[in-house]
């Protein structure tokens, strides 16, 4: 193995390398969530969804031995998932945050149960593509291993954008997010966009989970989440209900993430516990930085049940 | 018609009533499993039981015991180290029929196995880890484990042959004593190679974070370590980034090259089959089981992975010959003349510390060669 002394350069390095390859499983969870909350509607259950699709993504990839197949098989499972929690809120008086909370638990507990035998078999990985190449240094060129499901999440998180924007269909699912009465009078059945807007938002949070089984850190385990998929709901919170600023926070988390462990390579041993809360006392300063007493969080879709 | 699903506060009252009338029958007369001839030996484990670490170390014992006439084991996996972990000795207990029970995870001594202790005096329970103290725990309780460090030392034997960086890597969950003397047991073995060798530590704060530990792993790399072994709960994530990264592995817990057959080198297992059959084997002669437990390499406790193809002559031998050493007993890692990587004397010239010696269990400090620091 031929490596290059690069010093205190792997810090960058290492953070630029992090954020693209931790960022991903947030970049989806949050793109997905941002779909719901739009809509109207919370889904805490995205970290269950997340497992399951780590689960369900790793099966069919041990069993079939294609990881496409695998990565199509979190979407329908995270799908199922997302339509699930649509159809049991649209009864009266259920709570949407209540039932997220419960499909969390049975997401993580049913992919326990379905994932025991596949805790051990290896399974193939989804492809990378080297953008490193150019360089002669192998960490820049590790750096560089780009997954091709960073690369739709960043589009998709443009498109997102731009869709919300300029489609009608983006603009159905802020009306019912902003006004259930507005859309009824439009005669849009808010419950049917809140059903499929969770759907959709399950499916990317299962993709996001195939990401973590199938590439990095690569193998299915019960342990696989650290709670990814809690983070990135309150990524949402934090970036707005913008998809373009979920792509950004989850980058942002990313490169964090991988600060800790950087700065303990290059011999700053001291007070790596702070360094691992980094994010989060990120996070803390600027929801408080941008936090007011007299109105609404800007960007905030008015019928959600935290900010109603 | 939102009511459908509603209970009646009358129907909820009465379905609790009964509930608690059960309750109390079965407090009254307490279900007793059916407790044929067979003795039933409980095992719990903090995580997954297939883990490629830890918990496989201990599931793999468990197992062995299943071929013995008369005896029966149940396992429960997952248990956190809180409460439930109390639930289920109970419930081993008073269903199973558990006569000896085994919970393997650091947190779960103080205070929940201790509690079931007081609580079923007549069952027997061990605890991995030792920390059992005769003033201050009950004799039905004790502890058992394994001076592993040695199996890091030869690891470090092999490391230090391998690397051609003169770098090793080692990833960490947590500094306490046993992980550091992991540490520094593995720089001392490549050492005896190189002495220019040093070896990076990065600790991720926790037993098994798949996401930190695979940014350690890469981070290691990144500067330029080439032999890469690790101290967490589930080496997997480790072993296989590594070996991605085109490094080389040494294991620890259990033995992990099928992860990466052409990079493993050679790694530090636990043997609990050895363990759990001696107490068996007490408990079924009705003998006193020992209540403090301690074993090595030449005991068994701990053995070594059959070393890889990557393995050259030369380190093969100094391995063969470093093992052969330490089975005849007496063997120091920590010696002296030894300094801390802060540069105070842990070691003065002469001193050394045999694998048994207590002061190792209170070990707080990095040696010089060590990049890290334990806070």
């Amino acid at each position: 193995m031929e490596t290059t002394d690069i010093g205190l350069w792997g810090v960058p390095l290492a953070m630029l390398g992090g954020a693209i390859r931790v960022s991903t499983p947030f970049i989806f969870v949050s793109l997905g969530e941002a779909i719901t909350e739009r809509s109207g509607r919370i889904n805490l259950g995205l970290e269950g969804t997340l497992v399951f699709g780590a689960m369900s993504a790793y099966a069919v990839a041990v069993m079939t031995g294609s990881p496409w197949l695998g990565l199509a098989a979190a979407g329908v499972a995270g799908l199922c998932f997302g339509l699930f929690h649509g159809w049991i809120c649209k009864f009266p008086k259920v709570n949407d945050i209540a039932i997220g909370i419960a499909l969390m638990l049975f997401g993580t507990g049913l992919a326990f149960f379905f994932g025991k035998p596949f805790i051990q078999p290896s399974a193939p990985d989804l492809p990378a593509i080297p953008f490193g190449t150019w360089s002669d240094i192998p960490q820049v060129q590790a750096a560089l291993n780009v997954n091709v499901l960073f690369l739709i999440g960043a589009a998709l998180a443009v498109f997102l954008w731009w869709a919300f924007r300029n489609t009608r269909i983006g603009l159905i699912v802020r009306v019912v997010g902003d006004s259930a009465d507005a859309a009824r009078a439009m005669g849009l059945n808010p419950n049917t966009v809140r059903l499929l807007a969770t759907g959709v938002g399950g499916a990317l949070a299962g993709i996001g989970g195939a990401y973590l089984s199938l590439y990095y850190p690569g193998s299915w385990t019960e342990r696989i989440s650290s709670g990814q998929g809690l983070m990135a709901v309150a990524l949402v919170i934090f970036a707005r209900w913008n998809p373009l600023g979920c792509f950004a926070a989850a980058l942002l988390f990313g490169g964090a993430g991988a600060l800790g462990p950087a700065l303990q390579s290059v011999g700053v041993t001291q007070g790596y516990y702070l360094f691992y809360a980094a994010p989060y006392i990120l996070t803390l300063i600027i929801m408080i930085a941008t936090s007011s007493p007299s109105r609404a969080l800007a960007g905030a879709p008015g019928e959600l049940s935290i900010t109603r | 018609m939102t009511d459908r699903f509603m209970l009646s506060r009358r129907d909820l009252l009465k379905t609790s009533a009964a509930g608690a009338a059960l309750g109390l029958a079965s407090a009254a007369f307490p279900i007793r499993g059916a407790r044929a001839a067979a003795t039933t030996v409980g095992f719990i484990y903090v995580g997954p039981k297939d883990d490629y670490g830890y918990n496989q170390a201990h599931a793999e014992g468990a197992a062995t015991l299943k071929s013995i006439e008369g005896i029966s084991i149940v396992e429960e996996e997952n248990v956190p180290e809180t409460v439930d972990v109390q639930k289920t000795m109970e419930s081993m207990i008073n269903l199973d029929g558990a006569s000896l029970i085994f919970p393997t995870s650091f947190g779960y001594f103080d205070p929940h196995m201790l509690a079931m202790c007081a609580k079923f005096p007549d069952v027997q329970f061990r605890h991995c880890g030792g920390m059992w103290n005769k003033d201050k725990h009950p004799m039905n309780a004790g502890s058992y484990f394994g001076y592993i460090g040695m199996g890091q030392y030869l690891n470090g034997v092999v490391a230090g042959h391998a690397t051609k960086s003169k770098k090793l890597g080692f990833v960490a969950a947590k500094p306490i004593p046993q992980v550091l003397l992991n540490i520094n047991s593995f720089l001392l073995g490549a050492r005896s190679v190189d002495p220019a060798i040093t070896c990076q530590v990065i600790f991720t704060g926790e037993w098994s974070l798949a996401v930190k530990e695979a940014e350690a792993t890469n981070a290691l790399v990144d500067q330029g370590a080439d032999v890469i072994t690790c101290h967490v709960d589930s080496p997997k994530v480790v072993v296989e980034t590594a070996a991605g990264r085109g490094a080389f592995v040494c294991g620890y817990h259990a033995n992990q090259s099928p992860l990466a057959p052409e990079k493993y080198l050679t790694g530090a297992e636990w043997n609990w089959a050895k363990v759990y059959k001696m107490f068996v084997d007490d408990l079924v002669a009705g003998k006193p089981l020992p209540n403090f437990t301690r074993g090595g390499l030449a005991d068994g406790f701990v053995k070594m992975s059959p070393l890889g193809p990557a393995v050259g002559e030369a380190a093969r031998k100094q391995f063969d010959g470093t093992l052969a050493e330490m089975m005849k007993g007496g063997f120091s890692v920590i010696k002296g003349p030894l300094k801390s990587n802060k540069g105070a004397v842990v070691a003065t010239a002469g001193q050394a510390f045999a694998e048994t010696a207590i002061e190792l269990e209170s070990m707080d400090y990095l040696v010089e060669g060590v990049v890290g620091s334990t806070a």
